[in-house]
């Protein structure tokens, strides 16, 4: 086991505490942002969004927006040269809506103007009619017969299944039966950063476009064919990432397509930057789910039966729902042996806010339910939730869900074993069901755990390319088709180069993605970035070293094979040269000095008629703890201690690595206690971080975090994915925590006081918070 | 109107129109825009900047509010080798991710220092309960800010 710092490293910068590459950019506040990009000249965009979830638009006029000074553009949908919308999965999205606004995030004009405060007083001049539409706000509702339509073809946007054995014969197989149902919130991403674009009329008639994005690809796309434009014609550059963890994906398209739009036509720059309001209108969240989880148990605590039928809320598109609930679909039954399966999900779409990939992507809601779960069937069979788990947890060998045979070292109970042993699980769960009931405040302590599949699995083309140029200098410059969105990707990947090549870390800058410059590398999901970004960046420096060695054994004197690249130089036995004369020399001799570096992923199938296949090319697990105390006069949750532990494969970056899981802690207590973003009949009932709770600094408690390394034969030097699974389990373990302290089981997220203490949420008023404040004012 | 302020220790004489936001006039008409904006309400300190010394959120200030007062922006403290041991700190421990939030988190790091050597983890927390970090979870930041104060320290003995 690797505690914190992995022990007999054979490597001189992998699995080491090294600094971010671009921490002193961040530090000195030098870093570019979106909105910290400006050219002189430039413009300033804004947006009309509909103040309907649903309706029909009867007449748009611009004529006064037009006629007010220092206006240079107002556009609707009928000045689109090309596609109207956009979408990767279901290109349904509107730029600008004509016909119908499906929710109060679309746009239905936009301006640019000579400063931000005439753009906002276009954007009032502008009228529109609309003539309301009945409003479907709840998906199971949604995908009834009689529901309005929220799209022509039907509210289902989505339906996967798993089937294993026959689910009769499990039911028959058990000793017991439960049922129960179990509710996730929808949450934002809350990147720090809002949206920010500019983009610039090129010189070759196109246009480059500058901000916030994460998948530059698919954006890319989007904006040439809105434009009529051919792919060569749009750059997109990502700008220094302010947080993303899914939020700044394709659906960035739009504000893309839109600042894209006002350039070509006005001729000059045009700089949008949302403001928080805007942000939490527009973009995407997280799906809330309702899940009903049936489930059969032998006498001896094995799993025979899992019946799971799920309602996602997809909102008013489709933007990445299909692959979201593929995922869950795929790990519904939680990390467990369950010989009879049948697992239904549903997505509908409906006119609240559309939901799309967050951190986790399909995997924190179905964790909550399954994990909640397992300590409910403990709590009835009288074991205890370690023991419970520990009887069906996978192991080498197990077939998933799916079908699939796991063929790699399965550290499921090993992670298990670490948190509990670590924590004094049992010790502290038992004398907890036995608190003193004069005092209010009453501890509780929780497990969780889960496997996740590494990368994209079937759900889409996974590869990635890296391209690395040495410099006479014995400098290098490093680029990726994937991007950093403040996870530490540059770090990473420039970790690998550095290994490989023998440089210095400090010797490379690497540059933030340009679609000009690498080829396309699908999006950066799926804590798939180390995976295969860092196999790509091995790739590419072998390329490049198999080509460089040959000069250096010539001017060693020596065979290839026994060259030692390390710390800036090359070495034979005693002689040595640096590897800026190498490089200096070859670039002499004409030999290149840069290479490109291609990963594809290892091959995964899929059956959707039946939910069976390989599914993911391999998997990652782990566990978390969490103890708290709860006050049971107010139903208020403190989490006073939190431990989690990995199998990453291996750490490629410890401080990096501590990092994501420290903050997928944060995040995961956020949903478990916090946030929740509410909406009424497809109206957000909040706009700002004043009603949107975050957590603070001081909510966080002490958390220790364990690696294991499993090594994976698949990754780079055996590194799998940690940004994903450090967040999807810290919320069931403050819920099992919670149910510990009070004994008393809460089934919906968050725990809030009212959940806690009552059991149930108290409806709030229409109007509360801002809402109430605007109505008190007229 | 015409208002004269320090800024980042250079005197500054500057025609204000009636109504501009202290931080529309450092990232729009200055380029100081490593001062950041996240939800300009108040609520997640990503636009802290010291007036006179004390941390406030340039999103909720008037720019006329500063004539005849000190600001110093995160520019100013990178280029203030007193506070080198605060940048060292976040960026050797790994306290920035994204990095959206570091800026105003230095800044009131920085004021925190300048008033108290020694602070607790406690005092550390308190100081930065203004600044919102969806990325890091704060541990690390805890961690940079206790580094740097022990640096201080042992300079001074
Ligand atoms: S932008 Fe000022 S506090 Fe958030
Ligand atoms: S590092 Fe991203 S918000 Fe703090």
């Amino acid at each position: 086991m690797a505690k914190e710092n992995p022990q007999g490293n054979k490597f001189n910068v992998i699995g080491k505490a090294s600094p971010r590459v671009d921490a002193i950019d961040k530090v000195t506040g030098r870093a570019r942002y979106g909105a910290d990009h400006s050219r002189t000249g430039q413009l300033y965009g804004a947006v009309l969004n509909s103040p309907y979830p649903h309706a029909i638009i009867k007449s748009i006029n611009t004529e006064r927006a037009r006629a007010l000074d220092g206006i240079r553009a107002v556009l609707t949908h009928a000045d689109i040269p090309g596609a109207k919308s956009f979408g990767g999965i279901v290109p349904h999205q509107m730029v600008l809506c004509s016909g119908k606004v499906r929710y109060v995030g679309d746009a239905v004009a936009i301006v640019a103007a000579e400063t931000p405060e005439l753009a906002d007083k276009a954007i009032e001049l502008i009228e529109v009619e609309y003539s309301p539409c009945p409003v479907v706000s709840d998906p199971e509702q949604a995908l009834s017969p009689s529901s309005p339509l929220v799209h022509e073809d039907g509210n289902l946007c989505a339906h996967h299944k798993v089937r294993k054995g026959d689910i009769e014969t499990g039911f028959k197989n058990s000793d017991f039966v439960i049922e129960h149902e179990y509710t996730t919130q929808k949450v934002e991403h809350a990147y720090i950063e809002p949206e920010a674009v500019l983009a610039e009329p090129g010189e070759n008639g196109g246009v480059t476009i500058t901000g916030s994005v994460q998948n530059l690809y698919s954006i890319r796309r989007a904006v040439a064919s809105v434009l009529n434009l051919p792919l060569n014609r749009v750059r997109v550059i990502q700008a220094t990432l302010g947080g993303s963890f899914g939020g700044k994906d394709e659906a960035m398209s739009a504000i893309c397509c839109r600042a894209a739009l006002l350039a070509l036509t006005t001729g000059r720059p045009v700089k949008m930057v949302n403001t928080r309001e805007q942000s939490m209108r527009e973009s995407y969240k997280r799906h809330p789910y309702k899940m009903r989880y049936k489930v059969g148990v032998s006498n001896d605590g094995i799993l025979q039966a899992m019946e799971i039928k799920i309602i996602a809320d997809a909102g008013a598109y489709a933007a990445t729902s299909q692959f979201v609930t593929w995922r869950s679909v795929v790990q519904a039954t939680g990390p467990y042996v369950v010989p009879h399966v049948k697992t239904d999900i549903y997505a509908a779409y409906t006119n609240n806010c559309y939901t799309g990939a967050m951190r986790g992507f399909g995997s924190p809601q179905i964790c909550f339910a399954v994990e909640s779960l397992m300590d409910e069937l403990a709590a009835q069979l009288g074991l205890d939730p370690f023991e419970m788990r520990l009887r069906n947890t996978l192991k080498d060998g197990s077939i998933t869900a799916t079908g699939q045979k796991l063929t790699h070292r399965v550290t499921l109970d090993e992670a298990l074993r670490n948190v509990t042993s670590a924590g004094g699980f049992k010790a502290k769960w038992l004398a907890n069901r036995e608190q003193d009931s004069a005092s209010p405040i009453k501890k509780g302590i929780g497990i969780s755990c889960s496997y996740r599949g590494v990368s994209l699995g079937a759900e889409g083309a996974d590869a990635a390319g890296v391209g690395i140029s040495l410099q006479t200098d014995g400098s290098a410059v490093v680029t990726c088709g994937l991007v950093d969105m403040g996870q530490g990707a540059a770090t990473t990947i420039s970790l690998v180069v550095a290994e490989e090549l023998g440089l210095s870390s400090d010797k490379i800058v690497f540059l933030n993605a340009d679609t000009t410059v690498m080829p396309d590398s699908g999006p950066t999901v799926a804590s798939r970035t180390s995976f295969m970004a860092g196999n790509a960046a091995r790739v590419g420096s072998t390329i490049l070293k198999d080509r460089i060695a040959p000069v250096a054994a010539d001017m060693l004197k020596c065979k290839a094979s026994a060259l030692v690249f390390c710390h800036d130089f090359i070495s034979a036995g005693s002689s040595r040269i640096t590897l800026a004369q190498l490089a200096a020399e070859c670039f002499r001799r004409g030999i290149s000095l840069s290479a490109h570096g291609w990963y594809k992923s290892p091959k995964t199938t899929w059956r959707e008629e039946d939910g069976t296949g390989d599914a993911y090319f391999t998997f990652v697990y782990g566990a978390n703890l969490a103890e708290v105390e709860v006050d049971i006069h107010t139903g208020r949750v403190i989490v006073t201690k939190f431990i989690s532990c990995h199998d990453v494969g291996k750490v490629l970056n410890i401080n990096g690595a501590k990092g994501q899981v420290y903050g997928g802690v944060a995040m995961g207590m956020g949903y478990a206690l916090l946030e929740a973003y509410a909406e009424e009949d497809g109206q957000p009932k909040l706009g700002n971080f004043d009603e949107y709770l975050l957590p603070t600094i001081c909510d966080m408690p002490q958390t220790e975090v364990i690696f294991l390394e499993g090594d994976d034969p698949l990754g780079p030097y055996g590194a799998k994915a940690l940004g994903e699974p450090a967040n999807e389990i810290a919320a069931p373990a403050i819920a099992n925590a919670v149910a510990n302290a009070t004994g008393r089981r809460v089934r919906e997220l968050p725990l809030t006081l009212e959940r806690v203490l009552l059991g149930k949420n108290l409806i709030p008023g229409r109007e509360r918070g801002s809402a109430m404040a605007k109505g008190a004012e007229s | 109107m015409k208002v004269r302020f320090k800024l980042n220790g250079k005197f500054v004489m500057l025609d204000l129109p009636g109504v501009e936001r202290l931080i529309d006039l450092l990232r729009e008409r200055l380029d100081l825009v490593g001062t950041k904006e996240g939800c300009g309400k108040g609520e997640c300190g990503a636009c802290t900047v010291l007036l006179d010394g004390k941390p406030v959120c340039s999103c909720l200030m008037l720019a006329s509010q500063i004539a005849g007062h000190e600001i110093v922006t995160i520019e100013g403290v990178a280029a203030d080798n007193r506070y080198a041991h605060i940048l060292n700190a976040f960026e050797e421990t790994g306290a920035v991710q994204c990095g959206y939030c570091s800026p105003g988190m230095i800044v009131s790091a920085a004021a925190l220092l300048a008033r108290n050597r020694h602070p607790s983890d406690n005092e550390i927390k308190r100081a930065l309960a203004g600044n919102l970090c969806r990325c890091t979870g704060y541990s690390k930041i805890i961690e940079a800010v206790s580094r740097a104060a022990e640096r201080v320290a042992q300079e001074r003995k």
